[in-house]
């Protein structure tokens, strides 16, 4: 799964939100994904991360072994 | 999930006051996130307890599905679930935690 495929799916699932993939070690594997929606606002950060998760549910079990998130609403 | 293993990790989180599922053990961490976690604890000079989920197929999964969370570390205060490895670094770093921590 490329790193666009994975910002792609994170926005399909929140639609609206702006998000950045970024991978500091150049693997692949160890992403970073800074995510800013709307539909975060009144929202705790466990919440947050949980909705952002939601859209990657498949991914998680078996592709992407370790994602970083930094979620902001608007 | 089975009832045997839901208490099992129902006693683990009330056995201490903070205790964190992870990869590996305190003082040999085997995941960048898990290691993580227990830096801020111990900067913090907390005394947490821990499992090993690596040690274990079943909590490994379980909790999972008990926290309705897909990854590991998770950390928990007090029988609450706190977060993974991002929320507690920006927890501690905005001193939400140590007050959590009490």
């Amino acid at each position: 799964m490329t790193l666009e495929e994975i910002q792609s799916r994170i926005q399909t699932g929140l639609p609206g939100s702006k998000v950045e993939i970024l991978d500091p070690y150049r693997d692949g594997v160890h992403i970073k994904a800074l995510v800013t929606y709307s539909g975060f606002n009144g929202k705790s950060m466990v919440e947050q991360h949980r909705m952002v998760y939601a859209t990657l549910k498949d991914e998680l079990k078996e592709e992407i072994h370790a994602l970083g998130l930094e979620t902001r609403s608007e | 999930m089975d009832g045997e293993l839901k208490s099992k990790i129902e006693d683990l989180i009330k056995s201490k006051k903070v205790f964190l599922f992870m990869k590996g053990t305190p003082d040999a961490p085997q995941c960048g996130f898990s290691a993580g976690i227990v830096t801020v604890l111990k900067q913090l000079q907390v005394d947490f307890g821990s499992f090993n989920v690596l040690s274990d197929m079943k909590v490994r999964e379980g909790i999972k599905e008990f926290t309705n969370w897909p990854t590991i570390p998770q950390l928990y205060i007090n029988g609450e679930f706190i977060g993974g490895h991002d929320i507690t670094v920006q927890m501690a770093q905005s001193g939400e935690l140590s007050k959590k921590i009490g």
